[in-house]
């Protein structure tokens, strides 16, 4: 292709994105001079460039749309939707003309009559009702127009050659901020101060033209700072550096073994040089997330006009800067999260005055860094999501069981909507927002090592939160080994690290029902071994089995956590993530390779693909549910899991329960008659002191419903209670019957059915559910403030 | 185009074979091998080009051959393709020898299985056959090309 039309199709295209942009900001601020001259030198531009290459067919629709703009320019008619939407549509027509001559370099068969007849039609039209003045502000418009120097004023704005690239890139920089949100009170005072001025018009024109000069000076000055340079050259540029810092984490290592201060220095200063070229030479891949952010007012005009919606938007933090191809990876999540908010989010005009908002809805895009990555933020003022819809829909849809929903915190509820299953919804996207697509949003910003989250509250409105790494190129990770060999693993996605010494691992990995698990703060983390998942052959040393000692990489994946099993954690280091070749697409577990400092290849794991591939993550992210029935029918045994010796007693129901024998600090037997009441608190004297007591029949029951006809029932005397400590508290459980004390393997079957149970477990054969004291405690903490309505009740 | 008259010749067990030497981008003696865990069994691993992560084919595995014995080295002839470059593992490395086109033969009809669809032809030199590899399906490592492999 000829460079001449190379030139002007990437020169046009940079100016169509942000006549997008300001056009619908004109639309709010219709009264600016400043806006309207841009439009139309960028039009001019396009239009004399098609002229002397020959497009005449493009030449045509810019003309046509230029006549408009010069007569919006002169003031001799004024800014209607109509002709907004007109401008916007010659706007598309001109791109579909460019990608035309992108591919064949000839502008295309479609001479777009209607379009021109349209854009002569509302130059005409508005010229008669303009002529009748239509304006809102008619009196000062007159003196305005009647004004010869303001006019010069307004044709030195329009005169400056228009043709400088150099502007197409200030440009960006200095709109910056916000993209004009409806603002009378601005706009205005404007026009106010114009008015006010015309026995002093010289001076109201300088203020006025000054920073504008000042602006264009700027403008063309700049063309010996900026050069335009071809995006391949600049990832040769960073593959380049990449090699660089290979080498020098090379250097750097075999000059830690030498002792000759002659090396070390240079080495020290290879190593600054060598950061600094390398942010240098990233930065210049960056580009300002505005790139993508100036379509969106765009996209939210067209969209709230289809839908009748009055929507705003504000942009804060465009100037913050990423990755070109993460920018490319960005644009369509972004693009379908901020339609989802005026298409699902913002209310009709008349529901959000009749729940006391304004009409208009807002839609705020925030963009930041935070803590070396890009936080987008994308916030509406709409309906919100209605939690717990989403949860009944989940139930309902099969997505989680009914006993997992109640257990979930309002967060991960939201986050159901994420689940691809879910997006097909199609109740819950009308009722509640959001939803279509929502997987693929997710998916995609996976794919980048990024992460979304999701908040929202019912009528008050919904933000979605994304982070983003800077780069996807150079990233921080942690090197380990497993049987000998060494890989990486992203910082990004690990939460801590765990290392278990001696006996400690064999004690404090314990397994459920043959799967290995570790205790962290009170949680069971499921272990993955490295070694075993990658069917690595066992790492020999001295001829012996290395298992002295077990480090744990505690690594998240989506919302799960899991721990990794590895051999050994050696360092953190910055290394440069090469994509694996297509010989090796098929293997999901690695992300890419990297050269280590010695020179050899380590593989970079990915920790989602490993995470899918030990079944800790289903392959389409479904929660998924266990028969339960069916493992508690297991009996299979496991002869390396620790005994433990639990009491047996008997629940409610005859139910066989169980209490790890620790936690017991006595059994005793109280007559009934020895039981006194504290406010609505079963007590009785123990030693001295006042031990409350908790009746399991009651806790455990469906309480509400029952609770007033248990309260009368009578009990069996005398009492059978296990006393417990629990967290510095004395209490006193009442149960039906002891039964025994056993030794057992505390094989986990299941999880809990109900709530004061923390596991189903077999002991000696039989099902039987294992107490959770914390829980039971705060039960029956609820139901003594229950109780004590229902005592009145009773009364 | 016209056919390569060009090749890059090495040997794997006594057969001669041999790739357009436009495609060749270099012959390089054995460089260490980092395995990949759960990869075809084809692919014998990564290597540091300098610099450039390199994967090696195992050209003995590809074309079904008996494995090399134990403690020989292989040979790096690496190719330029679309992927990137890919290395393939082969025993010796021969002469750059130019042929006449007319000396070119389609395989033998009884040559089958899947080695067939790697192994474009054979040229007839004076004491010898040189077997012509397609490398681009040399390069292939297809989930379908590796669990036929292993069934084989």
């Amino acid at each position: 292709m000829d460079d001449l039309i190379k030139e002007f199709l990437v020169e046009s295209n940079e100016n169509l994105d942000r006549l997008d942009s300001e056009l619908v900001k004109l639309e709010s601020d219709p009264s600016s001079q400043e806006l309207l001259s841009s439009i139309f030198r960028t039009i001019h531009t396009i239009k004399g460039s098609c002229g002397f290459l020959g497009f005449n067919k493009l030449e045509k629709v810019a003309h046509a749309g230029e006549s408009l703009l010069s007569r919006l320019r002169d003031g001799k008619i004024s800014l209607t939707p109509e002709i907004t939407t007109g401008l916007l549509a010659m706007v598309d027509a001109i791109r579909t003309m460019l990608d035309a001559i992108q591919a064949t370099e000839q502008d295309g068969n479609e001479g777009y009559p209607a379009l021109i007849e349209t854009l002569k039609r509302l130059q005409q039209a508005t010229q008669e009702a303009g002529a009748k003045p239509t304006s809102p502000l008619p009196a000062s418009e007159s003196p305005r127009k009647g004004s010869p120097e303001s006019t010069k004023a307004r044709k030195t704005n329009a005169k400056p050659p228009e043709k400088s690239p150099a502007e197409t890139a200030s440009s960006p920089s200095t709109e910056s901020g916000v993209s004009a949100p409806h603002d009378p009170p601005e706009s205005e005072r404007r026009r106010r101060s114009e008015i006010a001025a015309p026995s002093a018009l010289a001076p109201a024109d300088d203020a006025a033209s000054a920073p504008h000069g000042h602006e264009e000076t700027r403008a063309s000055s700049a063309p010996s700072e900026t050069i335009r340079v071809e995006v391949h050259l600049l990832d040769r540029l960073m593959n380049l550096v990449g090699e660089l810092v290979l080498t020098r984490n090379q250097i750097t290592q075999f000059s830690a073994r030498q002792s000759d201060p002659n090396l070390a220095t240079p080495t020290q200063q290879l190593n600054l040089l060598t950061s600094e070229l390398q942010e240098e030479v990233m930065k210049t891949r960056m580009q300002p997330i505005s790139n993508v952010f100036d379509k969106f007012p765009r996209v939210v005009r067209d969209v709230a006009m289809s839908l009748g919606k009055q929507v705003q938007i504000e942009m804060e933090g465009k100037e913050t800067e990423l990755d070109k191809s993460l920018l490319e990876a960005v644009k369509d999540p972004l693009t379908h999260i901020v339609r989802n908010s005026v298409d699902h989010g913002i209310e009709m005009p008349e529901q959000r005055i009749a729940s006391g908002k304004r009409p208009e809805g807002h839609i705020k895009l925030r963009a930041c860094h935070e803590g070396g990555q890009v936080l987008v933020e994308i916030s509406d003022d709409g309906a919100g999501i209605d939690v717990v819809r989403v949860r009944n829909k989940a139930v309902e849809r099969g997505l989680i069981t009914a006993q997992q929903a109640a257990h979930m915190t309002e967060r991960e509820i939201l986050n159901l909507i994420f689940l691809p299953g879910f997006s097909t919804a199609e109740k819950i996207t009308n009722i509640s927002g959001r939803g279509v697509g929502m997987d693929v949003v997710k998916t995609n910003i996976d794919r980048i090592n990024g992460s979304v989250e999701l908040q929202s509250r019912a009528g008050k409105g919904t933000t979605v939160k994304i982070k983003i790494p800077l780069t996807l190129a150079i990233v921080r990770a942690v090197i380990i080994q497993s049987s000998g060999r060494r890989f990486a693993i992203p910082q990004v996605s690990i939460q801590e690290l765990v290392r278990l010494d001696g006996d400690s691992v064999h004690s404090e990995i314990e397994q459920v029902h043959g799967v290995p698990v570790y205790r962290i703060r009170g949680r069971l983390l499921p272990l993955v071994y490295l070694s075993k998942e990658l069917k690595l052959p066992k790492h020999m040393v001295d001829g012996k089995e290395q298992d002295d000692a077990a480090n744990i990489v505690v690594l998240q994946a989506d919302d799960h956590l899991f721990g990794l099993v590895v051999d050994e954690i050696n360092d953190s280091e910055e290394i440069v993530v090469k994509p694996l070749s297509n010989q090796l697409k098929g293997t999901k577990v690695f992300a890419g390779a990297t050269i280590m400092g010695d020179g050899k290849v380590a593989l970079i794991l990915d920790v989602v693909g490993l995470a899918q591939s030990a079944s800790i993550l289903t392959e389409n992210r479904e929660y998924a549910l266990a028969d339960k029935s069916e493992e508690l029918l297991e009996t299979e045994s496991q002869d390396h899991a620790e005994k433990e010796t639990f009491l047996l007693f008997a629940g409610p129901d005859d139910g066989r329960m169980a209490l790890p024998l620790g936690l017991l600090a006595r059994l005793e037997e109280f007559p009934a008659s020895l039981v006194e009441k504290s406010g609505n608190e079963w007590v009785v004297q123990y030693r001295g002191k006042i031990l409350p007591l908790i009746r399991l029949d009651i806790v455990l029951e469906e309480r509400r419903t029952r609770l007033r006809h248990k309260i009368k029932n009578v009990e069996p005397d005398p009492l059978q209670v296990l006393v417990c400590h629990d967290a510095g508290r004395t209490i006193g459980i009442i149960v039906e019957r002891i039964l025994d004390i056993v030794e057992d393997r505390a094989l986990i079957k299941s999880q809990a059915t109900r709530e004061g149970v923390q596991h189903a477990v077999v002991i000696n054969d039989r099902v039987t559910e294992l107490l959770d004291i914390p829980a039971i405690q705060r039960i029956a903490e609820e139901n003594r403030s229950l109780s004590s309505e229902h005592a009145e009740v009773i009364d | 185009m016209a056919h390569p008259n060009q090749f890059c010749t090495f040997y794997l067990d006594k057969l001669m074979f041999g790739v357009d030497l436009l495609k060749v981008q270099e012959v390089i003696r054995y460089l260490e091998l980092t395995e990949i865990p759960l990869a075809p069994r084809v692919v014998s691993g990564l290597m540091n080009l300098r610099g450039q992560i390199v994967t090696g084919i195992d050209l003995r595995r590809r074309l079904e051959m008996e494995d090399r014995p134990e403690g020989s080295f292989p040979m790096n002839v690496v190719i330029r393709s679309g992927g990137g470059a890919v290395s393939l593992l082969v025993d010796e490395i021969g002469d750059v020898i130019e042929v006449a086109e007319d000396s070119f033969e389609p395989p033998p009809e009884t040559l089958q299985g899947k080695v067939r669809e790697v192994i474009l032809g054979v040229h007839k030199l004076e004491k010898r056959l040189l077997h012509v590899l397609d490398t681009d399906k040399a390069c292939e490592t297809s989930e379908r090309t590796e669990s036929a492999l292993v069934e084989g």
